[in-house]
């Protein structure tokens, strides 16, 4: 439907109301707003703090070799992460991720080294495109908890993986395979293709969120799917592609674990699922659906992999690496029930 | 309002059976152009059902309903949707985290012209935001911005947007489901006055409420429903609010009051007639 | 518990966290075996001598290629003693359910001994207290039972010796240079990855305080783990020159690492293990040395064991080492090794 929103009669009887005119000033300071929300602002700060901590405790933090090493270990959980990201908008969660990106590793390099390595990562994607459409299909047509759905497929893949390979890893020998490992160094600084297909994906992840439609409905959905649905919003279907496409960017998670972990390997990543988890919910998205977005997912992940690069270099037993993790996890939670709460009141 | 006043909506001889419930027995209803109306009827009357089977919610199992003089056949919501029928629900249908615009604009959304919208189906947001600005204003639902978040707005405002969006979208009928339900009385006073601006605006409106005086403060006309029918069709004006309760409640029959409007020869003429605009005779003017 | 390319203990760790994967991986592994089949028939020989009795062999998941090969050795010496098999496995990592099952019916079926390796030090204490009782001697195989005389006796790799083997192959290779080492465990609290880190300090010859330790890390035991945590070490530590890890996964990882830094000719790597991948490894210079552990030992050994208390009546006892070997192509004076060619034809797994 195209039509305009205002009664074409309507137009001469405004009846004081708002001004619709804004003025620059206040455009600007949207834009500012917009850029740097009240979600993004914790985490920022956080991954400041961070930084400047460890720059200060140790000399071998701040440089650009280190910072390009914290970038490539978020590489991976980072790219799951903006899938999970997806899934947490509407009030899901999947822990099958880590295991159907692992799936989509073993795939690649183990069709890769029998035959065309194009061939294998196609495979590759398909197979983790439909693992996402089972669990899209059971979240959205039989209406099931995305927690227990995704525990189901979590096991099953987990499993159906490890039958598949034997328990037996595939290292890989394809350069094309290792692309996303290398790339330009800059200043000291290796730049990885892996670490710039993160970003545009977040990028382009986060113009379909915010400049489309299909965006706006995924918030709708995830923020309050009754209210979705009775704008004419087809839940479902929406939930349906919200899996779907997490399973894609999985696959893309798949080849860039490839490009700097060279081995298909079944016991990789087993935390993976909880990693993205906290990566999206440090980054300020919340666990009940329709907030957040992946800038903040972007700067979560890095948090994670800051602190535990930081805290190993600064020599603090790894223990207190979960520790300081775990006490993020818990302070973003709890901030986010506190905005919840504020604006119910 | 004129002598005769086409009808926009008309329900004839409408039943639904649910097992051995008679929810709708052979149920009348008429919305004339540019009108109030409002249903009230005791818990269990079937008004619910009657509601349901004009928005596309529920198929009645016999009976016509036609719209701006032709039959229609509601499978879905969206089939009325589609017609031109939007609803406003008691509780608040709005998404908390949206904000103003988006909420208004949710499932019919705008895009950019050209290849912004075709290839890269980016958000005309700007054009929305004037809009639904322009609208608000026209409604004289007053909000600091259109693009602040629903859930920072008082209730009142919550449902204020809920039916702005009804009105923006509905080109036909707008029907309001206990709009004011979950509202103190200031809010609910700020909806009212609210529902009066869209009918002025030109939409008819459909108001389910419980409450009567509310009934009364906006009402042109008032449909009385009971035990699965129209029991009587009365103007405020001419029927006082107790006589209205006994109505409802099978104290009074309708045929007692001297007010009833009901008027089965014009109303089997909406149903037959889709030809002719069938005309509703105000009697009391 | 032991620790090598499927690592367990890492997943178990994972499900732990994972709030209700654990209880979700046994629910499944209960409603794939509704009734518990413990190869009922087994797949013996018939040796029509009267010293022709039956013994129960309980793995833990054959998918895992360590496991595996345990089994696989365990079978063939009864099949060559002559003996009557039940062999029976756990569905999924901590799977004791299906092993206290297999056990019970082994009991019912009147077997003379057992042949176990469990898949918790604790859930099984009872099951086997119960065969014990019924006559029959259970030994275990890879890891012991808490507490350890639950068992008649434990065949399985002496975790601190091997450690002691590569911290003794890394200091003397070293020489008379400053040391730096770098140390990739795995969770501390799990007792194999405690004896090997203790094991490796004590042949170096230094503590967990000593100056020469540059860092530790966490891994998962797996590769990904073992790149990530030697990443940041050496970020810190350019100089680092002797690395301890956990298993051979994990210093595949830490290689990956390593190479990636340009310090490959810095580094003396060790590991433990003896899987064919990690030989495969030692012999294309990722891995400086690696100590091989015995799986075909351990099941040999352990129905040896039973045979002779059938006959004789003697019970094994106590913790019994199935043997630790270095395997290196760098080979230094007063360490026995053997070549990774060696190594190839004794490894485990593909």
């Amino acid at each position: 439907m195209n039509e305009s929103l205002v009664p074409v009669a309507a137009g001469d009887a405004r009846r004081g109301g708002l001004a619709p005119q804004r003025a620059l000033p206040e455009r600007v300071a949207d834009l500012v707003r917009s850029a740097m929300s009240r979600q993004l602002a914790g985490p920022l700060a956080a991954l400041a703090v961070a930084v400047v901590a460890f720059s200060l405790t140790t000399d071998t933090f701040l440089n650009p070799a280190n910072v390009s090493l914290v970038l490539q270990q978020s590489v991976v959980i980072g790219t799951l992460a903006l899938g999970q990201t997806l899934i947490i908008l509407t009030a899901g969660i999947d822990l099958s991720a880590g295991a159907i990106m692992v799936l989509g590793t073993v795939l690649i390099a183990r069709l890769a080294g029998e035959g065309n390595v194009l061939v294998a990562v196609l495979i590759g994607f398909l197979g983790c495109a439909l693992m996402g459409a089972v669990n899209g299909l059971v979240v959205a047509r039989w209406n099931l908890p995305p927690f227990i759905v995704t525990l189901g497929t979590l096991t099953v893949i987990a499993a159906a993986t490890r039958l598949y390979t034997s328990s037996a890893s595939y290292p890989v020998t394809s350069d094309v395979l290792r692309l996303l490992g290398s790339g330009p160094v800059v200043g000291g600084a290796k730049i990885t293709y892996g670490t710039m297909l993160w970003l545009l994906l977040a990028l382009a992840l986060g113009y379909a969120l915010t400049q489309t439609a299909w965006g706006t409905r995924v918030y709708a959905v995830g923020d309050s799917p009754h209210a979705a649905r009775l704008t004419g919003i087809k839940v479902s279907r929406v939930l349906f592609s919200v899996y779907l496409v997490a399973g894609l960017i999985y696959a893309v998670a798949a080849l860039a674990a490839l490009g700097r972990t060279p081995i298909g390997d079944p016991s990789g990543y087993q935390t993976a699922n909880l990693d993205t988890i906290t990566a999206v919910v440090i980054g300020g998205t919340s666990l009940f659906g329709g907030r957040g977005g992946v800038a903040g997912t972007v700067v979560g992940a890095l948090i994670v992999s800051v602190l535990q690069n930081g805290l190993t270099q600064a020599g603090i037993d790894s223990l207190y690496q979960q520790v300081a993790v775990g006490v993020l996890v818990i302070a973003a939670v709890g901030f986010d029930q506190l905005v919840r709460r504020r604006n119910k009141s | 309002m004129s002598e005769t006043t086409p009808l926009v909506l008309t329900g004839r001889g409408l039943d639904k059976r649910y097992g051995h419930v008679l929810a709708m027995d052979g149920a009348d209803f008429e919305l004339a152009a540019g009108e109030i109306l409002a249903v009230v009827g005791d818990n269990g009357a079937g008004k619910s059902t009657l509601i349901k089977s004009l928005t596309g919610a529920v198929v009645p199992d016999a009976g016509t309903i036609v719209l701006d003089g032709e039959e229609v056949r509601f499978r879905s919501p969206l089939d009325a949707r589609r017609a031109g029928i939007e609803t406003v629900y008691q509780e608040l249908a709005v998404a908390p985290a949206l904000d103003v615009t988006q909420n208004l604009y949710l499932g019919r959304e705008h895009r950019m012209p050209g290849v912004m919208g075709t290839v890269l189906r980016r958000l005309d947001k700007k054009r929305m935001r004037q809009e639904a600005a322009d609208h608000m204003a026209d409604l004289g639902i007053r909000i600091q911005s259109v693009r602040q978040a629903v859930e920072n707005l008082s209730g009142g405002q919550r449902q204020a947007v809920a039916v702005a969006r009804a009105a923006a979208w509905g080109r036909r009928v707008v029907v309001m489901d206990e709009p004011t339900a979950a509202l103190g009385v200031r809010e609910t006073n700020q909806v009212l006055d609210l529902i009066q601006r869209v009918r002025d605006q030109g939409l008819p409106v459909v108001l389910i409420s419980h409450n009567i005086p509310n009934v009364f403060q906006v009402a042109d006309r008032i449909h009385i429903h009971r035990l699965g029918r129209r029991a009587a069709l009365v103007r405020p004006g001419t029927t006082s609010m107790s006589e209205v309760v006994a109505v409802m409640t099978g104290a009074t029959e309708a045929s007692e009051l001297e007010s009833a409007v009901t008027d089965p020869v014009l109303t089997a003429a909406a149903a037959t007639a889709p030809d002719a605009p069938p005309t509703w005779k105000d009697r009391s003017a | 518990m032991r620790l090598h390319r499927t690592g367990h203990a890492a997943r178990r760790r994972a499900g732990l966290a994972a709030a209700g994967l654990s209880l979700a991986l046994t629910l499944a592994a209960c409603s794939t075996s509704p009734e518990p089949s413990p190869a009922g028939d087994g797949d013996g020989s018939t040796a029509g001598s009267d010293e022709t009795f039956t013994i129960g062999i309980v793995e833990q998941q054959l998918a895992n290629p360590f496991f595996a090969k345990l089994q696989e050795a365990a079978v063939a010496q009864a099949k060559k003693q002559g003996l009557e098999i039940m062999t029976a496995e756990s569905k999924v990592a901590g799977d004791t359910e299906s092993q206290v099952k297999a056990i019970e019916n082994m009991i019912a079926r009147g077997v003379k001994g057992i042949v176990l390796d469990p898949a918790s030090a604790t859930a099984l204490v009872d099951v086997v207290e119960q065969a014990t009782a019924a006559g029959i001697l259970v030994v275990t195989v890879n890891t012991s039972l808490d507490p350890l005389d639950t068992a008649a006796a434990s065949f399985e790799t002496d975790n601190f010796e091997g450690g002691r083997l590569m911290g003794q192959w890394a200091k003397a290779s070293l020489g008379d240079a400053e040391a730096r080492v770098a140390m990739l465990d795995y969770d501390l609290a799990d007792k194999t990855a405690a004896a090997r880190h203790d094991g490796f300090l004590d042949g170096f010859g230094i503590t967990d305080d000593s100056p020469e330790i540059a860092g530790t890390a966490l891994t998962e035991s797996n590769f990904e783990t073992g790149q990530t945590a030697m990443e940041n070490l050496l970020s810190a530590h350019r100089d680092i020159n002797v690395l301890y890890t956990i298993n051979e996964p994990a210093a595949q990882g830490a290689f990956a690492a390593i190479s990636g830094a340009g310090v490959e000719d810095q580094v003396l790597v060790t590991s433990i293990d003896g899987s064919c991948a990690g030989v495969r490894s030692v012999k294309d210079g990722t891995i400086g040395a690696t100590v091989m552990q015995f799986p075909t030992r351990m099941g040999e050994m352990a129905v040896d064991a039973i045979v002779e208390f059938v006959a004789s009546g003697t019970r094994p006892e106590g913790l019994i080492n199935s043997g630790t070997v270095l395997i290196t192509d760098e080979p230094v004076d007063g360490i026995d090794s053997e070549t990774s060619e060696w190594g190839l034809k004794n490894c485990w797994g593909e």
